[in-house]
């Protein structure tokens, strides 16, 4: 049995009801698994669907544990495992704040600009950057804004989707 | 006409939340609430005094009614009800919660709550129930709204009864019950998702199958799914247990899905299981898991647990399958079905020849992990083994229907070692959790739901002691209940664990200043009994089982007696613990295993 720890991107969709993002992290908490990253948002507002996009690692045992023990909770209607099911996109936004000025200033809306990031708010000694991409290009953002002002950073954590025409769960419920 | 009066569209007087709530119950078939009331559930009360379809059986704690409630459920297959007050009320309901999620037993519990415009404001007897019972339940409801309550309640017995059973708490704010709400018609279900469709699996059932057909070794290792998937289940198991000739070994859970008396049964498996159960779950070539899921009192090592065998795991929930134990088939589905698609696959194919299976399991069984030695001198200690294995045998001369139900501890592992069933639903143990104080209540909810049975409760001094509030519950529904206490003035199984892992230092273990328990029976209006030597055990239990009324029979035994056979925890099921007189560190003792419980 191998014990190589995976990372892996789940995506949930469950009922957009009062305490059910409480049910997933207490379901994650509770049996000791990771969340290295989570977001969620309504999807479906006739349906009152949320998806959550979870971020975690374990032993292929584990994360066959997690999908299962989280197709357990009521609200969820279903699971899927992005990384297992093929080729998905994800991605994160980050507001990335900077406070610094003359050359500093200069390098950091340059370097900004080879990646993409927008400057959303903008005065004489600061810039709040609005960035998309994967965590590690977001990673590598940080890094490079570090000797120039980084101050602050606000991450959303991946959302994510699978690639090609196939689709996770669009279906009605059955009557 | 008010709003909520019109809303109701029922044709029939405009109803409040609280008489909602009792039609929806008896729709469901509610027989019976174990509840204590308080200033939030006040309103249901008025509703249930105005009425008389339903009984109110009124306990002493509300831990004891959701025990009551998990025996009541376990005896009967229905749904067990319970009603607590807000805050106080349903915090001490939690550790029943508990039990019945970890047992698998279905459950509504109804609790108050502050009204819904104080919740959040740490009104009186405010509680986050649904935050704290979260993980304590398979689902939980807070209803905020009039108009969903009567499909919130019933989707709430749907949840408990459906798939894998499980406890459901609907939190019931003041406001809901008072004010006016609409008998709803009921909806088309929104959970048929949740439901098993279809049966288990073809291809799956074949593998077992063929796998059955050329096993040298096989095993069927049976569970209380067996028990919850109905009594139709277990004669299922013991068709197919004769037409394959295959021996049959069960979890603590499952006992009396197959008769325990049968010569193709081994006796229950794990850490106080028969020598040839356990033996014959390390030697098998195929292991056929049934309704049963690995928990680590059975499985004992995990890399070391019936290592040469195929291993089959059938199971409602999936995910039980693979979670600790990988197998090699996956069945999943409810137990009945997959009984029913391996006997129509298996058809008339003749039981294969397993002498030599057999005779290596007689073998082990003549070991006779389960003897001791009685004293029959009258004046002699009476050993607990003993106490428990007269019991039975008398009881069964009663030819009564006769219910069990246990505390936990050395006394549990006794009852389970040496109490015989032969039909399912009669046994009620606290598995799971491992909850002291269950016995007691849980035979209140026994002796309620079948009230000319006999209901025995054989429990430990330190056990009992937890819930003995109780004999209040069953002097007033005069409740024929026998509580037979194994009293070694020890927490035996802490004892036990002391004396092996923890150089006999008998820390907090001892009872101390224990009550007269003839005299407690006696200020409780029930009938106290004691037994101090083996020249009075006979007399004792005789006149218990005679009595119509509850009996308390205190059982003076051996203090120092252990529980065997033992596999320590971190051990193999080929280490066990015979006795006291074995090599500890033989048995697969380590410093190890000290850190697991």
């Amino acid at each position: 049995m191998t014990e190589t720890i995976q990372h892996s991107v789940i995506s949930v969709l469950i009922e957009d009801e009062s305490g059910a993002l409480a049910r997933v992290v207490g379901l994650f908490s509770g049996r000791g698994y990771n969340i290295e990253s989570l977001t969620v948002a309504l999807v479906d507002a006739e349906q009152k669907l949320s998806r959550i996009t979870v971020l975690t690692s374990g032993t292929p045992m584990v994360i066959r544990q997690i999908k299962a023990q989280l197709k357990r909770l009521i609200p969820v209607h279903d699971v899927c495992d992005l990384t297992e099911e093929g080729p998905y996109v994800g991605r994160e936004l980050a507001l990335v704040k900077i406070v610094s000025s003359g050359d500093r200033r200069t390098e950091a809306l340059r370097i900004a600009d080879s990646f993409r990031a927008r400057p959303v708010d903008t005065t004489a000694t600061s810039f709040v950057f609005e960035l998309t991409g994967s965590p590690e290009k977001i990673d590598a953002f940080i890094e490079l804004m570090r000797p120039l002002g980084l101050a602050e950073v606000s991450r959303t954590g991946i959302a994510a989707i699978g690639r090609g025409p196939s689709v996770f769960h669009l279906k009605k419920e059955p009557v | 006409m008010t709003a909520a009066e019109r809303d109701a569209g029922t044709g029939n007087e405009a109803l409040n939340g609280a008489e909602v709530l009792l039609r929806v119950l008896d729709e469901e078939g509610v027989e019976v609430i174990f509840g204590y009331p308080g200033g939030a559930v006040l309103p249901i009360y008025d509703a249930l005094f105005k009425q008389d379809r339903i009984r109110h059986v009124l306990v002493r704690h509300e831990q004891a009614a959701v025990h009551a409630a998990e025996a009541y459920a376990r005896s009967t297959g229905k749904v067990g009800v319970v009603l607590v007050t807000s805050g106080p009320g349903a915090t001490n309901a939690v550790t029943g919660l508990v039990d019945a999620l970890m047992d698998s037993i279905p459950l509504v519990c109804l609790s108050g709550q502050v009204p819904t415009k104080l919740i959040g404001n740490d009104a009186f007897q405010e509680a986050d129930t649904t935050g704290i019972t979260r993980p304590a339940t398979k689902h939980n409801y807070l209803v905020r709204e009039p108009g969903t309550l009567a499909q919130t309640v019933r989707e709430a017995f749907e949840v408990a009864r459906s798939g894998r059973p499980g406890p459901v708490l609907v939190d019931l704010p003041k406001d809901i019950t008072v004010g006016k709400a609409p008998l709803t018609k009921p909806a088309l279900s929104r959970l048929r998702r949740l439901s098993h469709q279809g049966g288990p699996d073809a291809e799956a059932i074949a593998r077992t199958v063929e796998a059955m057909k050329t096993a040298k070794r096989p095993l069927f290792y049976t569970g209380g799914g067996i028990i919850n998937s109905g009594p139709e289940a277990s004669e299922l198991l013991r068709r197919l247990a004769r037409k394959t000739g295959f021996p049959v070994t069960s979890t603590l859970m499952g006992l009396g899905a197959f008769p325990s008396p049968d010569p193709q049964f081994l006796g229950m498996l794990g850490m106080h299981g028969s020598v040839e159960a356990n033996m014959a779950t390390h030697g098998c070539d195929l292991l056929i898991a049934l309704g049963s899921r690995f928990d680590d009192r059975v499985t004992g090592r995990v890399d070391a647990f019936s290592p040469n065998s195929f291993k089959v795991h059938a199971d409602i929930d999936p995910s039980q399958i693979d979670k600790i134990v990988p197998v090699d088939v996956r069945i999943e589905g409810d137990v009945r079905d997959t009984l029913e698609a391996l006997l129509e696959a298996w058809g008339d194919t003749p039981a294969p020849d397993l002498s030599t299976w057999w005779n290596q399991i007689a073998s082990w069984r003549s070991v006779d992990g389960f003897g001791f030695t009685q004293d029959m001198t009258p004046s002699a200690i009476i050993r607990p083994q003993q106490a428990v294995r007269r019991l039975y045998e008398l009881a069964k001369e009663t030819g009564r229907d006769t219910f069990v139900s246990t505390e936990v501890g050395q006394h549990q592992m006794w009852a389970a070692q040496h109490f015989q069933f032969d039909k399912p639903n009669r046994w009620l143990t606290s598995g799971g959790l491992g909850t002291m104080g269950y016995g007691l209540p849980a035979a209140v909810g026994a002796q309620v739901a079948h009230p000319d049975a006999l209901v025995i409760d054989i429990a430990g001094e330190a056990s009992t002691l937890m819930n003995i509030q109780e004999l209040g519950t069953i002097a007033q529904y005069r409740l024929p209940v026998k509580i037979f206490i194994l009293n070694n003035h020890y927490m035996g199984m802490v004892r036990q664990w002391q004396e092996l892992l923890h150089g006999s230092r008998y820390s907090q273990s001892y009872s101390e200043a224990l009550p007269d328990f003839v005299k407690l029976a006696e200020a409780f209006h029930a009938t106290g009994m004691r037994a101090t030597h083996i020249g009075e055990l006979d007399d004792v239990i005789r006149r218990m089982l005679a009595h119509d009324g509850p009996v308390v029979a205190d059982i003076c035994v051996a203090e120092g007696e252990n529980c065997y056979p033992m596999i320590p925890s971190g051990a193999a099921h080929n280490q066990m613990l015979l006795g006291p007189d074995q090599d500890s560190e033989a048995a697969g003792l380590t410093e190890e295993g000290k850190m697991l419980v």
